[in-house]
């Protein structure tokens, strides 16, 4: 082996390790969803090439409301999806659509866009 | 009421339940705001605008980038000339044009999605462009650096061909995407806007959402009904194909169900709204089909554990090629190995995997609306397909659920018309249903009203009315006899008539027997044609009903049902169905969806046939908002064809990109010399995402023909 190849072959697995860190090993902990009044747990997530923020902590038995605003028109995101609580919505551009579900069970959900290309979780904590 | 977002008190005290609170389109709205169709038109417009960019600097960029190889070109562009590294400096330039205009894009949703530590189309796409750009200018720039002039090739064609392709792949498939939801689309658009209605004595026209329960509406020939609600007054045929799928107007007369956005005929009524904004029919419909649309498959979820590592596993193969390649390649190493990584990264099509199940489940939720056939979410439509045997409930699903005159035997000299009018006199007032069904025989053929003094009723055997300064005498066999009318003469026909599945009841004037009247619950007139279509598909057709043995065996016969469950409980249902799954069966089970519930949920499917428009339709998997039976052989039929478009979706993204990947990688070039550019790939890739989409859309020609009566 040449020394370029070497290097390249250096560099090649520590960008494969690189890439794998980032997108399978590192989770982020999650914002805490704030209680409002009602009883509800409510969180603002932002619509934009992803879910901001990608993690809400809740906590069981309280229903839960999140507030969608999609910032953009690409239509891979037009569409958002809770599989586990069986709860959908349209997301028009500009428009704030709530979507309402009461978590019972402590766990992790995920909610989606319909395709599944984007992605966010939901962790429920026992209260 | 006007739509504003749901507040956490009437929300809670509300009378509907948390589950079903979720507005569609409620809104702290702002003036932004836009629909989805809006919202997609604008979008393909931009997709386009970008793609004829693209494409317009796209075609000198092939030509041009290899001048060498165009007789004529190669005199002016001689390779190693300074005209041709200014001509390349020039594509430099236009091919960041058309990266920063048409692939903008890529990049913003690469970064967008790095951020959330996801990676998508948009990250492969992005790096694989943006790497043949970065290459081809730093060979432009710095040739000095590369072991040798051959590896100073640039590839802006790869970077502005691949652009345009994508980007022409994403309009087509925002475009196809629209049609998918056109069902949707369609039955949203089927809400009137306004309607007439009394206030304070007058007739004014209001927007439909401003209709209260128990206003009265007025609604004039050939106009919409605007809300759900009881007809008063008037008479009409309103054609109620848009929301039950049944083809016949259906006439309407006080006391009738009418359904918002079904369409009046000629005549004109007044009626009682009953329901109204969000608690329509029409409203319940629009949302139980957007909720079923954006479920998931069962099998979606072993996709989605897929496309999760999707993107990031392409990323390590591009980077281990690129590797590979460099180390064991052939020369110019370099080169060869960064076509191969951009190839790899533009060739993987996350896309149609992420599509294959929601497409297919959109178009095919949405036909079976377009029948008046709501399903409801991707289990049930995967269920329905497994299917080998179907429960029917008799009353009210094979039959119309309503007793009715069927023969009329007078004794001998007698007019039919006088038996009725007889029995319908003494059973006028009574409360039993067979009563009931002799009074409408009677008041439907017009004959004369007798008046009785008096009448008494023997729970179980008949009923004694007084009559002119005799008597008549209505029941059974027993009942007549043992009042001293002779009955015999009677008998044979009434034994028929039983043997057919009916009731026969005895008519006596005075002494003397009248006649025999039959009562029976009608079979609809399409059960036997739908039935035979069902055991044409291959399931068990079962009958399950309350009726004894004899009048069950009579219907089976009839309507050629091949096992009958006779004398069956109501609330023994639920366990005749289990005991059909224990014998291995996925059974489907049919009923009205209120007395059937326990059953309709124990089965795999539970099908809820002619509850009309009732909520009770929440209940089940399947709802024909019709009463025919046909119904439930479209459904099977659009759940089989929507689940087999699934599969051939599934397979053909697993395939592409199995087979894609590895030819990207140049698995083939040691044994055959294949290897793919990058623009070849970027072709395939926009194809196949393509061709995932109108195989869905496919399914909208799904013909229900042979279902017909």
């Amino acid at each position: 082996m040449t020394p370029d190849q070497i290097i390249v072959t250096v560099g090649g697995l520590a960008a494969i390790g690189l890439v794998a860190w980032f997108f399978w090993l590192k989770r982020s902990v999650g914002v805490q969803a704030s209680a409002v009044s009602g009883g509800y747990q409510e969180q603002m997530v932002l619509v934009k090439g992803g879910y901001t923020p990608d993690a809400i902590r809740v906590k069981a038995g309280k229903p839960v409301r999140l507030l969608f605003r999609r910032e953009e028109t690409a239509a891979c995101s037009e569409q958002v999806v809770l599989p586990d609580f069986g709860k959908s919505a349209a997301l028009p551009t500009g428009q704030v659509v709530p979507l309402e579900f009461l978590p019972s069970e402590p766990g992790e959900y995920e909610f989606t866009c319909q395709m599944g290309m984007l992605r966010g979780r939901i962790i429920v904590e026992a209260a | 009421m006007t739509s504003t977002a749901p507040t956490a008190a009437t929300d809670l005290a509300g009378r509907r339940p948390l589950e079903t609170t979720v507005d569609r389109h409620p809104a702290t709205s702002t003036s932004e705001a836009t629909s989805p169709t809006t919202d997609r038109q604008a979008e393909y417009r931009s997709l386009m605008r970008k793609w004829w960019f693209a494409a317009a600097i796209g075609v000198p960029t092939m030509v041009l980038s290899y001048p060498w190889l165009i007789p004529g070109l190669q005199d002016i562009f001689p390779r190693g000339s300074q005209e041709l590294w200014w001509l390349w400096v020039a594509m430099g330039v236009s091919s960041l044009a058309v990266l920063v205009y048409s692939g903008n894009q890529f990049f913003t949703g690469a970064a967008e999605a790095l951020r959330h530590r996801q990676a998508n189309m948009h990250t492969l796409i992005a790096i694989g462009t943006g790497t043949a750009w970065v290459y081809s200018t730093v060979a432009l720039l710095a040739p000095q650096i590369f072991p040798s002039a051959e590896m100073t090739d640039v590839y802006y064609d790869v970077t502005v061909v691949v652009t345009a392709l994508v980007v022409i792949g994403m309009a087509m498939e925002v475009k196809a995407r629209g049609r998918t939801s056109e069902a949707i689309e369609k039955l949203i658009g089927l809400a009137p806007k306004t309607a007439r209605v009394i206030r304070d004595g007058t007739e004014v026209e209001i927007q439909v959402d401003e209709v209260a329960i128990d206003d009265l509406v007025v609604v004039r020939p050939g106009s919409k009904v605007p809300v759900d609600g009881i007809v008063t007054d008037g008479a009409s045929a309103v054609d109620e194909s848009m929301i039950t799928g049944e083809s016949m107007p259906v006439g309407k007369g006080p006391g009738d169900e009418v359904i918002g956005a079904t369409i009046n005929t000629t005549g004109a009524f007044r009626f009682r709204a009953t329901r109204v904004g969000p608690d329509t029919a029409l409203a319940t419909i629009v949302r139980m089909v957007g909720d079923a649309q954006a479920s998931k498959v069962p099998i979606q979820r072993v996709v989605d554990v897929v496309s999760g590592y999707f993107t990031p596993t392409v990323l390590i193969l591009a980077i281990a090629g690129f590797v590979i390649w460099y180390d064991v390649g052939p020369a110019p190493a370099f080169a060869y190995a960064m076509i191969v990584a951009v190839t790899t990264l533009i060739i993987a099509c996350p896309c149609a995997l992420g599509m294959a199940t929601p497409m297919a489940l959109t178009t095919g939720v949405g036909l079976a609306a377009t029948h008046g056939i709501l399903i409801r979410s991707g289990d049930a439509l995967q269920a329905a397909k497994r299917l080998d045997t179907i429960v029917l409930d008799k009353t009210g699903t094979i039959t119309i659920g309503k007793p009715a005159v069927t023969d009329i035997v007078p004794a001998d000299g007698l007019d039919p018309d006088v038996v009725l009018a007889l029995a319908a006199a003494a059973e006028r007032d009574s409360e039993h249903p067979l009563a009931a069904a002799i009074v409408a025989e009677a008041d439907a053929r017009g004959v004369t009203r007798l008046g009785v003094a008096s009448f008494e009723a023997f729970p179980g055997h008949g009923i004694r009315a007084r009559f002119r300064n005799g008597r008549i005498l209505v029941g059974n066999r027993i009942f007549l006899e043992s009042a001293g009318v002779k009955a015999s003469a009677l008998s044979g026909e009434a034994e028929r008539l039983a043997d057919e599945g009916k009731t026969p009841v005895f008519v006596a004037l005075d002494d003397r027997a009248a006649g025999v009247i039959a009562i029976a619950d009608p079979v609809k007139a399409d059960s036997q044609a739908a039935i035979a279509a069902l055991i044409k598909q291959g399931l068990q057709v079962v009958m399950i009903t309350g009726d004894n043995r004899r009048t069950a065996d009579a219907i089976a016969r009839a309507v050629g049902v091949d096992r009958v469950l006779a004398e069956v409980l109501p609330q023994e249902k639920a366990h005749e169905v289990r005991k059909l799954q224990l014998e291995g069966r996925t059974v489907g089970m049919v009923g009205d969806g209120i007395n059937d519930a326990p059953a309709l949920a124990q089965a795999d499917v539970g099908f809820a046939i002619g509850t009309g428009t009732d909520v009770a339709i929440e209940a089940s998997d399947v709802t024909l908002i019709s009463g025919s039976l046909r119904g439930i052989v479209a459904a099977i039929r659009i759940s089989r064809a929507t689940m087999a478009n699934v599969h051939q979706n599934l397979f053909g993204a697993f395939i592409y990109n199995a087979l894609g990947l590895p030819v990207a990688l140049g698995l083939l070039y040691p044994l055959f010399g294949i290897l793919l550019t990058p623009i070849l790939a970027a072709l395939a890739m926009s194809f196949s995402s393509v061709t995932v989409i109108s195989n869905a859309n496919r399914l909208k020609r799904f013909k229900l023909a042979e279902v017909g009566p």
